[in-house]
């Protein structure tokens, strides 16, 4: 990489560049920038994550205008958005398919992480602020579900705020009381919410996004055959299977945007609810303190973890298993002890582990959404058990395992 | 790909990786279906939606069938805006989409007053005076309001609520009480035109009866299949009402969806001509 750009002096860019580094950071972060050539499918999901997020914040912008932080007010509001103000529909179902989006997206891309071993020396800060990232993107989409303000929205809030009170030696009601800013959630409630999700939190995940995106540019994108591009450069220094970010990234990420666009707004135009999945029956019924509704049950992102929850029958336990199994990821560069980061190298028991992780990881995600039966409770107990015997195991196979020969280059 | 490996012959490390690929292809085909049976679990679960005990029955309505909608429309200012409110929704926004104009809508469907004891006005929205004390009273709770009910109800459940009511004077103090909704407040607004049902109790088990179906008792002005199209214009309506924008929101749908495959197909052409050097 040239410490100056030759054009310094000449021109607009050379009169920028001599006072602010534009050509060096869009050498650095794009055009020489070298990822592997060998990307799959599995690597759109990224530059999708990002791309979600303009949308959020874009049409999250716009919902300002019009919406009403306060209790009596909030749910007409929303109403109000969706048929007096002009588009106010679309802005507010690019809004809500965004939320549910941005969890899709974001589940593809840390499984994309697991299976090629993306977590690993010398990625695991990489892997931490992307870890970050989805815990405040969690609280994020669980502050935003409030401000609808429908039954579902308030009675979410409730249950999810009254975990924090299974916390003991008094602290738990201290802080539940402090968190709503009431004794129920309320119009306090709803306005710190409100405060937290259009700015405080965006700016945190905002942060997160750049620490995230430098980390990758310090260490180097990995690729579906994990092993490293840089150990293979030709006389520039520029690694033998690397290609420039642009144009060949760009272009190829915009095709996938499109691809993401078409699913994206076939949704916003089509099925804006998904069935109930992304826009709750129950939430186009007023919050109403005074009934709660038959069924309480988080929206879908959130509903493995909430499963985890309920199969464990001490509350206190459960909360602490529900943490546990967000705490948990944020090591697993140390829990996978094995160097060689590809699934494609790796054992058998390694593969089998990590298939029956997803399954139990999905299966968790449907009984979150169900009224609990005695056998639901128990499929979510023997899931529970394989989401946290994916770590144990992991850690002893990872040390042990035999795995295939890595290739010298990447392969296609 | 690269053609320059050293250590291992040509030949065996192509047999070699295609295994590999070939793994991985399987266990991406493993993870795929699970998704699938999974996702498909879950539409069977909603399309059986949330509620009641009673099966529900689908209405056959129309979105886009105007006069159903303006039938509809009539039967619901008539029989349920003399308590519920349907709020979220402005009458100026229901002549335009039902095809009406202000004056017709004045003259025939506004039969509320406002707050200045005036008629309601044509771009005010679709409340009703019934103050929610008075409501509360009457009816031991607050007529809810229907503008959304289509949303967190369903089509479905309307229209077989409405057809469920059955004479029940002995557990109700409305003197009706209905299937689908057991113990509902609402009286049997409709029942003149319906006529009035009784239960045929099935078969007693574990101390129960069930009622298995019901039958008309006193006959009302319409005959069944009157009544079944007349509530069904009435739940077409509600489904309006709750997502007004639905019809237009489709169409627009269709040519974002045409311009997104067109760009797609620039993008993919895009893509590969500058891959063409990439080996």
């Amino acid at each position: 990489m040239s410490a100056k750009p030759d054009n310094s002096g000449n021109g607009l860019m050379g009169w920028i560049d001599e006072r602010f580094p534009l050509t060096k950071m869009l050498d650095e972060h794009i055009t020489k920038y070298y990822a592997p050539k060998n990307f799959n499918f599995w690597y759109y999901f990224g530059g999708l994550a990002i791309l979600v997020l303009i949308i959020q914040i874009v049409t999250g912008i716009f919902l300002t205008m019009n919406y009403k932080p306060d209790g009596n007010l909030a749910f007409t509001s929303v109403e109000y958005i969706m048929r007096d103000v002009n588009f106010g529909w679309l802005i507010r179902y690019m809004h809500s398919t965004g939320a549910s989006m941005f969890f899709v997206v974001v589940y593809l891309h840390m499984f994309r992480a697991l299976m090629y071993g993306s977590y690993k020396k010398p990625r695991e800060l990489l892997w931490i602020f992307g870890m970050l990232i989805y815990v405040v993107l969690m609280a994020e989409a669980f502050m935003g579900y409030l401000l609808p303000w429908g039954q579902m929205s308030y009675w979410g809030a409730q249950v999810i705020i009254s975990l924090f009170g299974a916390i003991p030696f008094g602290i738990g009601d201290a802080l539940t009381l402090w968190l709503k800013g009431d004794y129920i959630v309320s119009d306090a409630t709803l306005n710190r919410f409100f405060a937290l999700h259009v700015i405080a939190v965006p700016l945190v995940l905002l942060f997160l996004v750049v620490a995230h995106i430098l980390a990758l540019h310090e260490v180097g994108s990995n690729n579906p055959d994990g092993i490293e591009i840089k150990k293979n450069k030709n006389a520039d220094g520029i690694p033998k299977d690397g290609i420039p970010f642009h144009p060949y990234y760009t272009v190829k990420d915009l095709m996938g945007a499109v691809v993401f666009l078409i699913i994206f707004f076939a949704i916003v135009f089509f099925a804006p609810e998904m069935g109930g999945y992304f826009l709750e029956h129950a939430n186009f019924i007023p919050a109403d303190p005074l009934k709660t509704p038959d069924h309480i049950a988080p929206v879908w992102y959130f509903t493995p973890f909430y499963a985890i929850l309920r199969a464990v029958p001490d509350k206190l336990g459960g909360v602490m298993a529900m943490g546990g199994a967000i705490v948990v990821l944020f090591f697993l560069p140390w829990i996978d002890r094995n160097p060689v980061r590809s699934i494609r190298y790796r054992s058998l028991a390694y593969k089998v582990l990590l298939f029956s992780f997803v399954v139990a990881f999905i299966i968790l995600g449907y009984l979150g959404m169900q009224v609990p039966t005695p056998v639901g409770t128990i499929v979510a107990r023997i899931c529970s058990l394989i989401y946290f015997g994916f770590f144990v195991g992991l850690y002893f196979v990872s040390k042990t395992e035999s795995t295939k020969p890595l290739p010298e280059r990447v392969t296609h | 790909m690269n053609r320059n490996n050293r250590a291992v012959p040509l030949k065996v490390k192509a047999v070699a990786k295609r295994a590999t690929q070939n793994e991985n292809k399987r266990f991406v085909l493993l993870v795929t279906a699970t998704l699938v049976v999974v996702a498909s679990m879950l539409f069977v679960n909603s399309a059986k939606a949330a509620g009641s005990s009673v099966a529900l029955e689908s209405p056959i309505i129309d979105q886009g069938n105007q006069k159903s909608l303006q039938r509809g429309a009539q039967a619901f200012v008539n029989h349920c805006m003399g308590c519920h409110s349907a709020g979220y929704q402005r009458y100026s926004r229901m002549a335009q989409d039902l095809g009406l104009s202000e004056d017709d809508v004045r003259a025939n469907l506004i039969f509320t007053t406002d707050a200045a004891g005036e008629p309601t006005k044509v771009g005010a929205l679709m409340t009703n005076t019934m103050s929610t004390e008075y409501g509360k009273q009457a009816f031991g709770v607050v007529p809810p309001n229907l503008a959304l009910t289509a949303r967190s109800r369903g089509v479905d459940w309307i229209y077989t609520y409405l057809k469920s009511y059955y004479l029940d004077p002995e557990k109700t103090t409305t003197g009706v009480n209905n299937l689908v909704y057991p113990g509902t407040a609402m009286p049997h607004v409709l029942g003149d035109l319906q006529g009035w049902q009784v239960p045929v109790l099935g078969e007693e088990a574990n101390g129960v009866t069930p009622i298995e179906s019901l039958a008309i008792e006193t006959p009302g002005t319409m005959s069944a299949d009157e009544y079944a199209d007349y509530v069904a214009d009435i739940t077409n309506f509600m489904a309006y009402m709750a997502d007004p924008i639905k019809q237009t929101r489709h169409r627009i749908g269709m040519w974002v969806m045409l311009f997104l495959f067109l760009l797609l197909g620039l993008t993919y052409a895009l893509k590969k001509e500058y891959w063409k050097d990439v080996v």
